[in-house]
């Protein structure tokens, strides 16, 4: 419905929605985009792209709108902001012209890069030696007889190191010029991120998901998605602890701590990403907003958990160093595509909510 | 309209019949069926339009002796009662209204047990953080949060009927017909389908073909037709025939369900001229909440029912702004051309204002002596020259609320008959019946107030007399 419209236009649009609002005010109770609009008469680009991340796109008050379509004032002001929001991303996105590549064709970009970056590694594991690439290997070190744990750590490293890099300078343009940092402001964000209240849809109760019954599940699932990809990431940390000071080489034992942490963070990375994209697609069709991104990033964050069990369960066969080669393909796109994906949904939302947690 | 009057089948037996689907409806539907009666409820709208004149509203007012959730400090019964007592100049049925009174505080209790959400009370906004309890997302939040609830406890709701019939013998309701043939009885009935200010043809009986240049602030739904019907069967009118709550709003406002968007707040900030670009009235008189209420009428009386607020530079940013932007020109005699005034006629209004303006000191916050002296009619307060371009206009039209006219009745939500009888089965509750409390005037929240109150008691005692 809203593709392809620029991003000027979309402005005017949610100004145009946003003076009807500011003349209202019904919904100032809901969230903070009714609580910082209410301070303004006029709304600048950057202060719209503020307001757009900083909705949640809970809906509470497309339903709860006395001008919603078939009214003629048409008010759908979540999504609006949904229309705009991926657009901010691109704009504000480093390198500018990266962005655009993963906006809808998301999904065959990011698969298509992992097939390429496993098969390459499938073609040097094999090109390097051979006979290591099909054999059973066991016990502590057994994937470094397949690729040089120098290999890995060179490859991991400048892939994480590539999208810090990207990551920041993105974040950059987008934190308003003057604003100070404020602990107090990062607090109330990292409170209010902890539990998603925003997701609660005003009252805790949850989003509207389908029509005006509210539900919880969208933040269910994305507790799962959420605190499953921290556990994976704290599984990777613990792993990188054990290998480079505690000198113990992966695979780790079933019991392990990174493997427990990989285990249970592995499950929420499919079944958040999964009850995430459900909801979307059974949405009230005013406020879909289900983008390529959104179903490229849930598609990345199944195959990277789905690829890691494969690698768990099958370590101790002859199909390691290819699920190994494919697990490490997934994982290194994932990162080296991550400032363009919808994971970035989570530093400009963060962002938004610290700039309005310091002036608010 | 000309319905077709063919025989029928009956579409629809039911214990109980609710005609309108707004606030007051949906809390008499569900009252009733959770007392077991089985329950029919019509709406006229269809249902993204559904709940009538509620979805506009925002708040109610409760009475409370201690602060709650949503509501600060106290508002006692005798406050609440001084209050509609004052701006209903006397015309209301005080046993009524006391029970109105001591029904909104268990009324919030209970549209918070059922599914509705109220701000907290330090968001409270208007300065009504005392007296009213403003709903989570406005009044269409409630309505939605009411009609899951009823259909969740198998209110049987149907959507897009408006009612154009209604058949009683001896004062008590047999069947109604809907405008697509649908017949409809029950053993009892429960009217809460509002005034008929959305009915021109009616509105035009009172106000003549000024009618047409009012603008209803509503739903198009409020059409009168089941008031109508009663009335001419014998039931007890109350409440002023002609009179309506008409406000200034913005006249580019829609025709219909407007809503609080088109409210104009610019006419303490300047001066209102109607179309031959002369005052017709005193712009400073009182505070603005307390005035808007008759600028409507005002306007009304004026030629073609238009005014335009005028104000000038030094005064735009004061006030909320119009959800329609102002029409500006840099010279009166732009402004004029732009509103299709007559120029020298609005030069010589602005500057006879201007020459009258005594010495004295501004202040928007209290009722200062900045006014006019010597020029009819005066400006009592806030009287600043306009001199300072841009100048800036906004187009002016009455803007209706509610009608006044209603059915009487008791205190069990009963409809009364001429004869001083009640009706046998027939009940109301909301803006039909809201004339009993309140005969004139308004007081923020007391339309919710008596909706929700009368709903319950309707839905209480039309099950109880339906109960086997």
């Amino acid at each position: 419905m809203t593709e392809n419209i620029p991003l000027t236009e979309l402005h005017e649009e949610s100004r145009r929605v946003f003076e009807i609002c500011n003349a209202c005010r019904y919904c100032e109770g809901f969230c903070g985009v009714f609580q910082e609009m209410v301070k303004h008469r006029t709304f600048s680009d950057t202060k719209l792209d503020h307001l757009a991340n900083l909705c949640h796109n809970c809906t509470a008050c497309y339903h709860a709108c006395q001008y919603k379509p078939p009214h003629e004032f048409a008010i759908n002001l979540p999504a609006t902001l949904a229309a705009i929001r991926p657009l901010t991303w691109q704009a504000y996105a480093w390198p500018r012209g990266f962005a655009a590549l993963l906006d809808q064709r998301g999904l065959w970009v990011t698969l298509v890069l992992a097939t390429l970056l496993s098969l390459f590694l499938i073609i040097s594991f094999a090109l390097l030696d051979n006979s290591t690439l099909s054999h059973r290997h066991l016990g502590e070190g057994a994937f470094y007889k397949v690729i040089a744990h120098s290999t890995i750590v060179v490859l991991a490293g400048s892939s994480l190191l590539w999208s810090i890099v990207a990551i920041v300078r993105s974040a950059k343009n987008f934190i308003p010029a003057g604003a100070v940092f404020s602990a107090s402001a990062l607090r109330a964000t990292v409170a209010d991120i902890s539990v998603l209240r925003h997701l609660g849809g005003g009252h805790g109760e949850g989003c509207n998901d389908q029509d005006e019954k509210f539900s919880n599940a969208r933040r269910w699932f994305h507790h799962a998605a959420m605190y499953g990809f921290a556990l994976c990431f704290a599984a990777t940390c613990t792993a990188t602890v054990y290998e480079l000071i505690l000198g113990r080489m992966s695979p780790f034992p079933y019991d392990s701590l990174p493997v427990l942490l990989g285990i249970t963070g592995g499950i929420g990375l499919i079944v958040g990403p999964a009850g995430l994209c459900y909801l979307h697609l059974r949405a009230h069709p005013e406020t879909k907003s289900l983008l390529g991104m959104d179903i490229a990033f849930s598609v990345q964050l199944m195959l990277t958990s789905v690829s890691g069990f494969a690698l768990m369960l099958l370590r101790e066969t002859q199909a390691m160093g290819w699920l190994l080669a494919i697990h490490l393909g997934i994982v290194l796109v994932f990162f080296i595509t991550m400032p363009y994906t919808k994971m970035m949904h989570a530093i400009y939302r963060t962002l938004a909510l610290i700039d309005f947690h310091r002036t608010n | 309209m000309k319905v077709d009057t063919k025989p029928r089948v009956i579409s629809k037996t039911t214990n109980i019949l609710v005609i309108g689907g707004g606030h007051a409806g949906l809390c008499a539907a569900i009252t009733a069926r959770e007392l077991g009666a089985s329950v029919t409820l019509i709406e006229a709208g269809d249902r993204a339009m559904r709940g009538g004149n509620s979805r506009h509203t925002r708040n109610l007012r409760v009475m409370h002796n201690t602060p709650t959730a949503s509501l600060v400090g106290a508002y006692t019964e005798n406050e609440y009662w001084q209050d509609l007592l004052r701006v209903t100049g006397g015309q209301t049925n005080e046993m009524l209204a006391r029970l109105t009174i001591q029904g909104s505080e268990p009324l919030l209790d209970w549209l918070m047990s059922h599914g509705v959400h109220f701000q907290p009370s330090l968001k409270g906004t208007l300065n009504l953080e005392r007296t009213n309890a403003f709903f989570l997302g406005g009044g269409c939040a409630l309505i939605n949060a009411l009609y899951i609830y009823a259909e969740k406890i198998g209110v049987c709701i149907h959507y897009g009927e408006e009612v154009v019939d209604v058949y009683t013998t001896n004062a008590r309701f047999e069947r109604c017909r809907t405008a697509t043939g649908r017949c409809f009885s029950a053993d009892a009935l429960i009217v809460a389908c509002g005034g008929f200010q959305a009915n021109e043809t009616w509105m035009a009986e009172n106000w003549g073909p000024a009618a047409k240049n009012f603008l209803i602030r509503g739903t198009p739904y409020n059409r009168g037709i089941v008031l109508k019907a009663l009335l001419d069967q014998g039931f007890a009118r109350v409440g002023e025939p002609t009179q309506c709550h008409a406000v200034a709003i913005d006249a580019r406002a829609p025709k219909y369900d407007g809503g609080i968007v088109s409210r104009l707040d610019s006419i303490p900030f300047g001066i209102v001229v109607n179309r031959e670009a002369e005052r017709f009235y005193d712009e400073g008189e009182d505070f603005w909440p307390k005035r808007y209420a008759i600028w409507g009428r005002l306007i009304a009386q004026q030629p073609d029912q238009i005014a335009y607020s005028i104000v000038d530079a030094k005064v735009i940013d004061k006030f909320m702004p119009s959800v329609f932007p102002a029409i500006q020109a840099e010279t009166l005699t732009r402004l004029a051309g732009l509103l299709d005034l007559d120029a020298k006629h609005l030069q010589t209004t602005v500057s006879v204002y201007n020459q009258s303006i005594q010495r004295g000191r501004y202040d928007s916050a209290i009722l200062d002596d900045a006014r006019t002296e010597g020029v009819i009619p005066g400006k009592s307060h806030w009287a600043l020259p306009i001199d300072t371009p841009p100048f800036y206009a906004y187009p002016v039209r009455p803007g209706i609320t509610f009608t006044y006219l209603g059915l009487e009745v008791d205190k069990q939500a009963r409809v009364m008959m001429e004869d001083g009888n009640a009706s046998l089965n027939v009940f109301a509750a909301g803006e039909i019946m809201a004339g009993n409390v309140l005969g004139q005037g308004y007081c923020a929240g007391t339309g919710m107030t008596i909706g929700g109150v009368f709903g319950r008691m309707a839905g209480t005692h039309a099950a109880n007399q339906v109960s086997p």
